[in-house]
């Protein structure tokens, strides 16, 4: 994988998946160590590159590469030339001459990921492309399916909530189906959009339909501006009709995992009950995001050197 | 003025019903003679024409200049420049300038800077409101009388009934259309790309082909309430084509144009968020696609029109939701329809030429375009049918650079170019007579 952009799972092969997550497994016995420092990637820049705000997933980022042992500079666009009018293209090339092994990038606008590759010669690592993709979130909720279950095929996975705004969700669907899981969309008509069926998913306007018998609950944050523009009527409807709690949480194997990408509205689309429940993987993802993103790092920019 | 005997071309004349290796000569700017074996005259310059297709000049009733205020993007020199190469003796400017056509005034200015700058003929679209703002009706009388021969928004939908209802009406005054860019505003809202599965994929919003049904849909009852002729722009829906044919057959005032990319394109080309793929209204499926030939085929879509809308090559190269919407059409147009449609055998080069000569001119009743009659004007393209070359933008006469066909193999070209009696454009160059 060395070389390799990552800019989304949809075009990620099986092997390439499976070889982030054994390294992310590695690395998460690193992330566990009292010295976690490796020299993995001593000599090696990357810069994180926020257009949007992001406090867990830039910093997940971050320390996923200092404990690689790159040096990694943020760069947020509200503190850059970009607010000066500045245009991608500008702001990547300015990058690039810096001279970085890797930019890792979120951007509101799908497929700016994608464009950044046109003018960078460094790995370009996609964070979060609007409603696209965000295939280490992906990776990592992989990763937790995989380490609580033993394995993901075979499980049936409900992504609960707003999907059609949702980045993480169509990276889960990518990865969860190549993986071999079944999944399952759960939510309002007005969040997710029909032709999903295409990406060979099975959709549920009832959430109970969608977490019956699941494997796995994947509760997606629902964004409070989508109720202004009349996509659902008000927070407190929708957290009545389609919120996951601990009573529809009995629909669900008895063992099932419960994951949430964060950040959370509590009482909108997930109790407190569940948030913090037993059945709850929440914190775990965090742990495992900054695996994977070792994982990712050491994979694309140093061959993946054992932990 | 030079005479012209232009022999053993392949005339393919739709409105006159000719298709047959015949001459035609060309005198005093006007068609002289069609027939076959012509002997020439003492001051004509023949030209052997065999194996070449000689067709009426190609009217275009959809494009953009940009000129008042756009230069940077193409002015009155480089875009009718871009037209003859294209084949178009005649072409339909937009309102959507800076400022807007939207008074007499404006229109008179550029009628002069016409008689200077253009190497093809150019006819003028009056915006219908003032500043294309969906307010206030413009002075679309004025105007009239000014020489603009269509009025429209394009770009925007007229979203207030009552108000496009009043341009229909004061429209048929002058006997002239009122051109529909129809978009329910609403239900596009902020999209930038057809949804469906592709969209839904990529996570870009889509703008719904129901938005572009609904549209056509009022402006079809508006043309039947006030007996004004509505023209829908760029249809690009299989719902719209229904519509239309409906309207037509109830002898509604109705007409249509199709552009080639909405006949050639399809959305699942974003899925590599090339912004040069990025149009308003957006690619659609293949299902719209058979639905747009069909409707071309039956009569129901009158013309093909260009859409060219340049944009500067910087301009387009941003983030797919941020790029402005549109690209360059008059060089790629002929080529692409005879490479996509005619060479796979899904439709015939007369009915092509039909729809890029008499259609336009009968939509628009401009009775002395788009044919070849003896006397008439002698406007008039030779393409070579076999002709093979691929798509650079950066050798396009247009300043628009960003181009959905860019690097596609092409079958046929436009080789020469004549406009009033004049050549205009030859293998590759623009002539200024």
């Amino acid at each position: 994988m060395r070389g390799q952009h990552i800019l989304g799972l949809e075009h990620m092969s099986v092997a390439d998946i499976e070889r982030v997550l054994n390294t992310a497994d590695e690395m998460k016995k690193v992330t566990k160590q009292d010295i976690k420092k490796l020299s993995t990637l001593r000599g090696k820049a990357i810069v994180n590159v926020f257009f949007e705000n992001s406090t867990r997933t830039r910093s997940s980022f971050e320390l996923a590469g200092k404990y690689l042992g790159a040096d990694v500079i943020n760069i947020a666009a509200s503190t850059s030339s970009v607010a000066k009018g500045e245009s991608l293209r500008d702001t990547l090339l300015t990058v690039q001459a810096m001279g970085v092994d890797a930019i890792v990038m979120r951007h509101s606008a799908e497929g700016a990921a994608q464009y950044a590759t046109r003018y960078v010669k460094a790995v370009v690592i996609n964070a979060g492309d609007g409603a696209h993709e965000h295939p280490t979130q992906g990776l990592l909720d992989l990763l937790t399916i995989r380490q609580h279950h033993g394995s993901i095929a075979g499980k049936k996975v409900a992504i609960v909530g707003d999907i059609l705004h949702s980045r993480v969700a169509r990276s889960n669907i990518w990865g969860l189906l190549k993986m071999g899981a079944e999944v399952h969309l759960g939510g309002p008509k007005t969040l997710i959009p029909k032709e999903m069926l295409d990406m060979g998913v099975t959709i549920h306007h009832r959430v109970e339909d969608a977490i019956a018998d699941a494997d796995v609950v994947n509760v997606l944050r629902i964004q409070l501006e989508r109720q202004k523009k009349g996509l659902f009527p008000t927070p407190r409807e929708y957290a009545r009709i389609f919120g996951i709690n601990d009573e529809r949480l009995k629909l669900a194997k008895e063992n099932v995992l419960v994951m949430h990408p964060g950040p959370m509205n509590r009482g909108l689309e997930i109790s407190p009950d569940v948030a913090y429940g037993r059945f709850s993987a929440i914190e775990e993802q965090v742990n495992n995001g900054v695996a994977v993103r070792m994982a990712v790092l050491s994979l694309t920019l140093a061959d993946g050197v054992q932990a | 003025m030079a005479q012209w005997l232009i022999k053993n071309g392949h005339l393919i004349d739709p409105a006159n019903g000719l298709d047959d290796v015949l001459d035609i000569r060309i005198a005093n700017g006007k068609v002289a003679a069609v027939g076959k074996s012509l002997s020439a005259e003492a001051n004509d310059e023949v030209i052997d024409a065999s194996g070449l297709v000689v067709s009426p000049g190609f009217i275009d009733i959809h494009c953009h200049l940009r000129e008042p205020g756009q230069e940077a993007k193409e002015d009155l020199l480089t875009g009718t420049a871009s037209a003859a190469a294209g084949g178009f003796t005649t072409i339909l400017t937009m309102a959507n300038t800076r400022p807007v056509i939207d008074q007499a005034i404006i229109v008179a200015g550029m009628k002069h800077k016409i008689q200077t700058d253009a190497v093809v003929r150019v006819e003028i679209t009056g915006a219908v409101t003032k500043g294309l703002e969906g307010k206030e009706l413009s002075e679309i009388g004025d105007m009239a009388q000014a020489g603009a021969r269509a009025f429209s928004d394009d770009g925007y939908y007229v979203n207030d009934g009552r108000l496009m209802r009043a341009a229909l009406e004061y429209a048929s005054m002058f006997n002239l259309p009122v051109i529909s860019h129809s978009e329910d505003c609403c239900l596009v809202a902020d999209g930038v790309m057809h949804e469906g599965c592709v969209s839904a994929k990529l996570g870009l919003k889509g703008r719904p082909a129901e938005a572009e049904n609904i549209a056509v849909s009022r402006e079809i009852m508006l043309a039947e309430m006030t007996g004004g002729h509505v023209h829908i722009a760029h249809v690009s829906s299989k719902g719209a084509v229904d519509l239309i044919r409906e309207a037509k057959a109830k002898g509604i005032k109705v007409t249509a144009e199709v552009t080639p990319h909405h006949l050639c394109l399809v959305d699942k080309t974003i899925e590599s968020f090339d912004s040069a793929f990025k149009v308003n209204p957006p690619l659609r499926t293949n299902e719209h696609i058979v639905a747009l030939i069909e409707g071309l085929k039956d009569g129901t879509l009158d013309a093909i029109a260009t859409d060219h809308a340049p944009h500067a090559y910087e301009e387009k190269d941003c983030e797919f939701n941020e790029a402005p919407c549109g690209f360059a059409g008059f060089e790629t147009a002929f080529s692409v329809l005879h490479s996509c449609l005619v060479q796979t055998g899904q439709w015939n080069l007369q009915a092509l030429i039909h729809k890029m000569t008499a259609g336009p001119a009968a939509a628009f009743d401009w009775k002395d375009r788009g044919h070849l009659s003896v006397g008439g004007l002698a406007d008039l393209v030779l393409i070579d049918p076999k002709k093979e070359w691929v798509v650079d933008p950066h050798a396009m006469l247009t300043r628009g650079k960003s181009c959905p066909f860019t690097g596609m193999e092409m079958v046929g070209q436009v080789v020469r170019t004549m406009v009033d009696g004049k050549w205009v454009y030859q293998d590759g160059k623009i002539i200024r007579n």
